[in-house]
């Protein structure tokens, strides 16, 4: 009911019409305020079926020119050069490379971090390391390109193996184990200290030193989420894109030596992208093949790690 | 001295050996990623404090390396950082809001909160391919900067947005009971009072995002920002660099005069990120010894 409406009703009623007007104006309001709310939370539904959208669109163009089998299964990538091939395999073998590496740096070394902050830091000590992590997490994956390539290429892979290239999956591999190191730590952090104290206690009742009751009590019962934390750390190492871009090379590569130059998916659609490929040609679909090769990957990955650390905090809170 | 004693010492010199042992390892693991971070700061700082000067952040990008400036770059991530902040902010505590304060538990609520989740995980080069084909092709809004800043802001969203709610989360439920109590409507309760209580929190998570955004290089190489741009930015849709793109830029060039550009770049880049960081904390710390006391 409008203001007009009250006033034509006449003044006698007015004042016990104006009660029902002001709730219903303000319910009216709370509704609409409820409905804006929901559209901001719905932006992300739209993005990611935007993004799915997106892919699948080009994807599909790029499969009625190369077959399926032949992108899942080929060994060789050369979609600019003739004779053309479209194998993911080259491509594949590079970004499992560097995550592979990366992995192998950040692992053990988040995981260990983690247990030392959780287990064995005082809150002193712990008000240090941890702004100091979240520094290095906070570094631009540029800013570690540019290290891997003038710094850990020539200072330290090259020198303990002469003559490697400048271009090398290994120095890729280490910046990018150094760049998720924090999302292990922190992460894994967490999950350790959700785990009851009296389960600590009850260890440490028995005869248990710090170090039984930090490695066959706290990360057995925290595993879920430590587990978590590796599988989200690998998906972050697979979708890394400047440091693979810089340091690891510009050859798709068939290999696991990692002392090579590679090209992982992503340094291939850089690459692609900085180039003037037309819009429409089978070269530019490519980059979309790959994305959503990657896509996939990465969300496969996420739903995983999603699934345990939900399960993880159904067991403890 | 019985077998048995002998025994008993030998396991326990053990256990503590490997106790010792264990712990020198987690020290080590900790000093590796603090080192790694110092000889990083350190290694930029020497390459590049030489070029660092007036000259160069008031210059344009050059084919000279020695002429070469960060004008541009550094106005577009100004630009970039606030038209990203006016589109993932609003938006971000808005989804918060809905998320922690007004929805249900239901299946569509449940799949809006699994789906941010999972789209803090998509690879930042996935949506720069979003951003071409939506902004920069469907939208027509060209190599803009307007185009990297939406782009930029789906990218940043699910941060602003889970921060939020962990703001959101950590007030304490008997003020908006109170709140309730004297007669106030849920958005009087959620504006008035939960709001101002969680906004510290709320920054934090701003500030870390937009750190996040204005470091990212890859999704605006995919819309095509530019490398070379003689010129600063004067409306939203003018076209534009960064500085991660101008760093990435000169960094894959061959000529080593351009890599003490990209370092002195970077030492510019990460001032800005680490005094934004530092507010961050600092904010953080208020909010935690307020809430405590």
């Amino acid at each position: 009911m409008t203001v007009e409406a009250i006033e034509a009703t006449g003044q006698g009623s007015r004042i016990k019409r104006a009660r029902p007007l002001e709730t219903r104006l303000r319910r009216g309001r709370e509704a609409a305020i409820k409905a804006v709310l929901f559209l901001c939370a719905f932006i992300s539904v739209v993005t990611t079926l935007a993004i799915i959208f997106t892919l699948l669109q080009e994807t599909v163009g790029f499969f009625r020119e190369v077959s399926i089998v032949e992108f899942l299964t080929g060994t060789k990538w050369t979609p600019q050069i003739s004779p053309k091939h479209y194998g993911i395999l080259p491509l594949l073998s590079g970004t499992l490379l560097v995550a592979a590496g990366g992995a192998i740096v950040a692992l053990p070394a988040g995981l260990l971090t983690a247990i030392f902050l959780s287990e064995y830091a005082s809150p002193w000590l712990r008000s240090i390391v941890k702004p100091v992590l979240e520094v290095l997490a906070g570094i631009p994956t540029v800013v570690f390109g540019f290290f891997a390539l003038t710094f850990v290429s020539p200072q330290i892979v090259q020198r303990l193996f002469p003559g490697t290239q400048v271009f090398n999956a290994a120095s890729a591999a280490i910046v990018v184990g150094i760049m998720i190191i924090p999302l292990v730590s922190s992460l894994s952090e967490d999950a350790m200290s959700a785990v009851p104290r009296s389960l600590r206690e009850g260890a440490y009742a028995l005869g248990s030193n710090r170090f039984e009751v930090s490695v066959k009590v706290v990360v057995p019962a925290a595993l879920s989420g430590i587990v978590a934390s590796f599988i989200l750390a690998i998906s972050r190492a697979v979708g890394e894109t400047m440091i693979v871009a810089l340091a690891a090379g510009a050859t798709p590569n068939l290999t696991w030596n990692p002392l090579e130059s590679v090209q992982t998916m992503t340094a291939y659609i850089v690459q692609v992208s900085l180039g003037d490929t037309p819009q429409g040609s089978i070269e530019f679909r490519t980059i979309f093949a790959v994305a959503t090769a990657l896509f996939v990957m990465t969300l496969a990955m996420n739903v995983v790690s999603q699934y345990l650390l939900h399960r993880f905090r159904e067991i403890y809170e | 001295m019985t077998g048995s004693q002998t025994t008993f010492r030998a396991r326990l010199f053990a256990r503590r050996a490997t106790a010792g042992g264990f712990l020198l390892l987690c020290l080590l693991a900790t000093a590796l990623a603090i080192g790694v971070l110092a000889v990083l700061l350190v290694d930029m700082t020497r390459e590049g404090i030489g070029r660092l000067s007036w000259d160069f952040i008031n210059s344009f990008p050059s084919r000279k390396p020695e002429q070469a400036g960060i004008k541009a770059a550094l106005f577009g991530t100004l630009w970039l950082m606030g038209l990203t902040a006016a589109f993932a902010v609003p938006i971000g505590i808005g989804a918060a809001l809905y998320l922690e304060e007004y929805a249900s538990r239901n299946w569509l609520n449940r799949i809006i909160q699994t789906n941010i989740a999972n789209l803090a995980g998509v690879p930042s080069i996935v949506y720069g391919i979003l951003g071409l084909a939506l902004f920069v092709r469907t939208m027509s809004l060209g190599r803009s900067v307007l185009a990297g800043s939406l782009t930029m802001a789906l990218l940043v969203l699910p941060i602003v947005i889970i921060a939020s709610q962990e703001a959101l989360r950590a007030v304490p439920s008997s003020l908006r009971e109170a709140a309730y109590g004297v007669g106030a409507s849920r958005w009087q309760v959620v504006f008035h009072q939960v709001l101002p209580a969680a906004m510290p929190g709320i920054l934090t998570g701003i500030i870390l995002a937009l750190s996040r955004a204005i470091g990212e290089a890859a999704p605006l190489i995919m819309i095509g920002a530019l490398a070379f741009v003689p010129f600063v930015p004067r409306s939203p849709m003018d076209g534009f660099t960064v500085l991660p793109i101008q760093i990435f830029n000169w960094a894959s060039r061959p000529q080593a005069a351009f890599g003490k550009d990209a370092a002195a770049a970077i030492i510019v880049l990460l001032a800005v990120l680490l005094s934004m960081n530092a507010i961050a904390i600092i904010l953080r710390n208020r909010f935690q010894s307020r809430s405590r006391g």
